[in-house]
């Protein structure tokens, strides 16, 4: 499809821990400014697989580069240099309780830019905004529910505008509207931005309207990746199984809504950010 | 599914412990060695810092104050009835200033900050861990052990030697009260023998001791809360390991700096 060399390259990635291989070699390809939705039970080893992508675990064997470089092979403060162009929603929120909502938001903003206190506050807060949570800036994560952590913990990643965006299951936990306003916010990321977006999910309907790509995990092997139609398509029971309990059918692709092609955003995203950076 | 690994000898499982205990000195080296490096690079986080100070030092000065003031008391009844049977009791002024600036002080003090701050460590660590904050830390770039790591580690450095400085004073005041007033020891005797008996020296090993305690319990803090796993009941084991770990810690600590420190024989 694309002529240039893909964001993220995952290859042939083993991850061994005891006597439990969770990883049994995985290819992945994710292009620029794609969102690249992961499906499949649970245990399955689809946080294991993303956790690898921005270095949080380091694999057993295998590679993975990203921006054509293997990031296993970086050192700590080169690690942390490539890691200021990813960001990450975590299944659990991951906020920080010792501090309020606000500067959770903050909290990247002002490790990483040389902003202003002011317009660190108004970008945290136009973030919090866009997820409808401003009124809790001043409360701590403890003081606000599962579903409003969630966004808090949405805006802390999407604030620093990063180039590679990971979601471990951003709308669980969420009701129905709050999940299509994720959905949203994740379309929106790719479309003003550039954003590559990789998706970990169980919600079958966020994953057939913001997927590019889908890729179907089973006891740590892809089994299947594509676009929503190859998959819905695919010859393999487990696949077909899996598809079919979750209820979506090929009707549900023709009320996606329209989507820009990624190669024209990818120039958006190189625009953005020189990759000498 | 995984291949079965293959039964280990007896042998082998005898010597678990020892590699264990192997493991666990890397891991201590290697979490120190971190922190050393992380500690010299930028950025310098000081209100990260003045807040970990707050709580290792400032909150701990009741504490330690209370204990201090009980160890002097006690110290002082206790020598003045063993001196009393060779009537060297006009001694204690000495002896308790010795005992409690070379090993009291900085002993107890480090127990205490383990039983208080270490344990609080361990447990915040712990629970940063298992609900991904450390990790959510890492992808944005800030590294953990100097966010984390560094600033209690550096507070441990610093108060415990200032609050071993308290307990040492205080415990001295503790011992003048029971002396002078409860027991009727003549006060310029008693100071006369912190005088000529406390030197530069005494008060030199017991502050080195509480900067290497105050340096190693706060590790062994860090280390057991920032690789805790196994959700509320590893953090629950870790902060029990961190307490019992670091008060160990002390006492072999403590040993060997005295056998290095003290000419003897």
């Amino acid at each position: 499809m694309a002529t240039e060399e893909p964001h993220v390259k995952v290859e042939k990635l083993v991850k061994v821990y005891g006597d439990r291989t969770v990883l049994h070699g995985v290819d992945v390809t994710i292009n620029r400014a794609d969102t690249l939705v992961f499906i499949g039970g649970s245990g399955a080893g689809k946080s294991t697989l993303v956790r690898h992508l921005i270095a949080l675990e380091r694999p057993t064997s295998g590679r993975i580069v990203v921006d054509g470089v293997d990031i296993a092979s970086l050192n700590d403060v080169e690690l942390n240099k490539a890691r200021r162009r990813f960001g990450m929603v975590f299944q659990k929120y991951a906020l920080f309780d010792s501090m309020t909502n606000f500067d959770n938001v903050a909290f990247p903003l002002r490790e990483q830019t040389k902003l202003s206190e002011k317009e660190i506050r108004e970008r945290a807060m136009a973030k919090l905004k866009d997820l409808g949570v401003e009124h809790a800036a001043k409360l701590t994560p403890a003081q606000i529910s599962g579903g409003m952590a969630k966004r808090v913990g949405i805006a802390r990643a999407l604030v620093m505008e990063p180039e590679l965006l990971i979601y471990d299951e951003p709308t669980s936990g969420l009701d129905p509207v709050t999940s299509r306003t994720v959905d949203d916010l994740i379309e929106e990321m790719r479309e003003k931005f550039g954003v590559t977006s990789v998706v970990i999910t169980h919600d079958m309907v966020s994953a057939f309207d913001i997927a590019d790509q889908i890729a179907m995990l089973i006891r740590g092997r892809v089994v299947a990746q594509g676009t929503p139609a190859e998959v819905l398509a695919v010859d393999n029971e487990d696949v077909q199984k899996f598809i079919r309990a979750s209820g979506v059918e090929a009707s549900r692709l023709a009320t996606r809504r329209p989507r820009k092609d990624s190669r024209e955003l990818a120039a958006v995203a190189r625009a953005r950010t020189p990759r000498s950076a | 599914m995984a291949d079965e690994p293959p039964p280990r000898p007896a042998w082998v499982r005898a010597l678990d412990p020892a590699r264990d205990f192997v493991e666990e000195v890397g891991t201590l080296g290697d979490l120190a060695f971190k922190s050393l490096v992380w500690a010299l690079r930028p950025p310098y986080r000081f209100n990260v810092m003045v807040a970990q100070l707050e709580f290792v030092g400032v909150q701990s000065v009741f504490l330690v104050g209370l204990v201090g003031l009980f160890t002097g008391m006690v110290f002082a009844v206790q020598t003045i009835y063993g001196f009393r049977r060779f009537g060297a009791e006009n001694m204690v002024g000495g002896v308790v200033s010795l005992t409690l600036s070379r090993e009291m002080a900085p002993v107890l003090t480090a127990i205490m900050v383990a039983a208080r701050a270490g344990s609080g460590m361990a447990a915040e660590l712990g629970n940063m861990r298992s609900s991904e904050q450390i990790d959510a830390l890492e992808t944005m770039a800030v590294n953990p052990v100097q966010y984390l790591v560094v600033p209690r580690v550096f507070a441990g450095l610093v108060m415990v030697p200032v609050l071993s400085l308290l307990f040492f004073l205080v415990g001295l005041g503790g011992a003048w009260i029971v002396g002078v007033y409860g027991l009727s020891l003549d006060p310029g005797i008693f100071a006369d023998r912190i005088r000529t008996m406390l030197e530069p020296g005494d008060l030199t090993q017991g502050l080195i001791k509480a900067l290497v305690f105050g340096f190693s319990v706060a590790l062994i803090a860090c280390r057991h809360g920032y690789y805790a796993s196994g959700g509320a009941v590893g953090v629950g084991q870790a902060t029990t390991r961190a307490v019992v770990w670091s008060v160990v810690g002390v006492f072999v600590l403590d040993y060997a700096i005295t056998s290095i420190l003290t000419p003897v024989g």
